[in-house]
């Protein structure tokens, strides 16, 4: 197939996504719009207070939380990118035969002493 | 002209896809109630219509004609757009599911497949992909709403979904290694021929490792029972939606029970055998019937991802809730050893005995 072609043929296949996007933003907006204009407006200094069980709010909410959040995040963008190396590879597993096979087999074992690294670190520990 | 009537053909299908999972949303607000209630031997809704039928509708109405309060120290701009950046991915997860065979027929000169609104190659990835955009959604919200309830919500689940997220995806890899595909079409077609043939139990290595890793992590994904810290109500009031009323909270409902929808349609695709019969071919289709053959597909489909759906609901009448340490603990040292575990054994089996 020509160059131009097959570009053709990938925007015909994206086309009815692309589409699909702007309908679900459409109906989001759409909904939140005309809700605006049918619903009630009473707003009070109490009901727009951050809600704190019925005793009055202190100070802020943007305050510091624990690191561990931030530890966990980076554990998943280091083992996502590991795992996104796994699916071209398991696509034409049939085709690269033995060495296919051996290669991914280390790459999974690198996988492991990154794992283990972690594990032994205390970086998958909540307390 | 040929743009515009694809655009038409599109448009209807997404109208349709819409459609049908705005109605089961529906029904499962109405069914999660009934389920439960027998479970704990009640009623369940019953006020709304007969037998509460009508019960979602009214709640629909009423959440539509509510005031959407907007906290005085909310950002307000990251506010609004919160609900609808969880609202669309959770929504256009949907193009690339194959609800039905993939024939195709001629309509205006052009090759239309009916049961899919797109099959692109990297369906999996695309729905993996929208699948984290969801993540933005809810941790916008419980970070604009400058509440402590709903900051706290959002950091939980943010850290869930991503935690569970990389078990998802390290499940699917085996089902792809025997496929050699990521277009949901394809995996579908892979299984077809029986029972025997759904890659939770097919040979050479069947996938029933990563069928539960699959299952627990995609209710872990959702925020549902028992991995509901997100918005567990005793400790959190609501979680990351404790501030929103009226048409947002809606969204985020809709987006939560869209996204359970979703994953059941994942599943049923990738493990049970997506729209194939559990014999070989149709009934219909053996009958001579090849043109309504598809209605067979389509309820099957249905059922199984009607039964996905009803194990959520078995679960939350049947499970506590988890601690949260006990909750990254479990996902991170037992999921992940049993999902990298299957991919080992599957690639060897797959090398090995080859389909």
């Amino acid at each position: 197939m020509a160059g131009s072609e097959l570009l053709l043929e990938y925007l015909s296949r994206y086309f009815p996504i692309l589409v699909f996007v702007f309908v679900a933003l459409a109906f989001g907006a759409g909904t939140l719009l005309i809700s605006y204009f049918v619903q009630p407006k009473y707003p009070e200094p109490e009901k727009l207070s951050t809600y704190e069980c019925g005793s009055e709010p202190f100070s802020d909410a943007r305050m510091p939380f624990p690191v561990r959040y931030y530890i966990f995040a980076m554990l998943f963008v280091i083992f996502d990118v590991e795992v996104i190396f796994l699916y071209p590879w398991a696509i034409v597993f049939n085709k690269i035969g033995l060495i296919g096979l051996i290669e991914m087999l280390i790459f999974i074992g690198l996988f492991l002493v990154a794992y283990v690294y972690a594990w032994r670190k205390g970086a998958l520990e909540w307390d | 002209m040929e743009i515009g009537l694809r655009l038409a053909v599109s448009l209807a299908q997404i109208a349709a896809v819409m459609g049908v999972v705005m109605l089961t949303v529906m029904v499962l607000t109405l069914a999660e109630r009934k389920v439960l209630g027998w479970m704990q031997d009640r009623m369940g809704p019953m006020e709304v219509g007969p037998y509460g039928v009508l019960q979602p509708i009214a709640d629909g109405l009423k959440l539509f004609f509510k005031e959407d309060i907007i906290p005085a120290g909310a950002n307000k701009f990251m506010f609004t757009l919160a609900p609808i950046l969880a609202l669309v991915p959770a929504m256009i997860g949907f193009a690339v599911i194959p609800f039905g065979p993939s024939m195709t027929i001629e309509l205006f000169g052009m090759q239309i497949k009916p049961f899919v609104i797109s099959d692109i190659n990297i369906g999996i990835l695309y729905i993996l992909a929208f699948a984290s955009i969801g993540a933005y959604g809810i941790i916008l919200g419980g970070w604009s709403s400058n509440s402590k309830y709903s900051l706290l919500g959002g950091l939980r689940s943010a850290a869930q979904v991503i935690s569970y997220e990389l078990n998802v995806g390290l499940a699917i890899v085996g089902v792809i290694l025997l496929s050699g595909s990521l277009s949901l079409v394809k995996i579908t077609e892979a299984q077809a021929g029986g029972f025997w043939n759904w890659f939770v139990i097919a040979m050479p290595f069947p996938q029933i490792f990563a069928f539960v890793v699959y299952v627990i992590s995609s209710v872990a994904e959702t925020n549902r029972v028992p991995f509901d810290l997100p918005e567990a109500e005793s400790e959190l009031v609501a979680g990351f939606f404790t501030e929103y009323s009226g048409m947002r909270f809606a969204f985020f409902f809709i987006a939560e029970y869209a996204n359970m929808i979703l994953v059941s349609c994942v599943a049923a695709a990738l493990f049970l055998g997506g729209w194939n019969a559990p014999y070989p071919g149709t009934i219909l289709g053996h009958l001579g019937l090849d043109a309504l053959a598809w209605i067979e597909n389509v309820v099957w489909f249905a059922a199984k991802v009607y039964f996905f759906l009803f194990l959520f609901f078995w679960l939350r009448a049947t499970l506590p809730r988890l601690r949260y340490d006990q909750l990254m603990r479990f996902g991170w040292k037992v999921m992940l050893p049993i999902a990298l575990g299957n991919i080992v054994l599957t690639a060897i089996a797959a090398y090995f005995f080859p389909r």
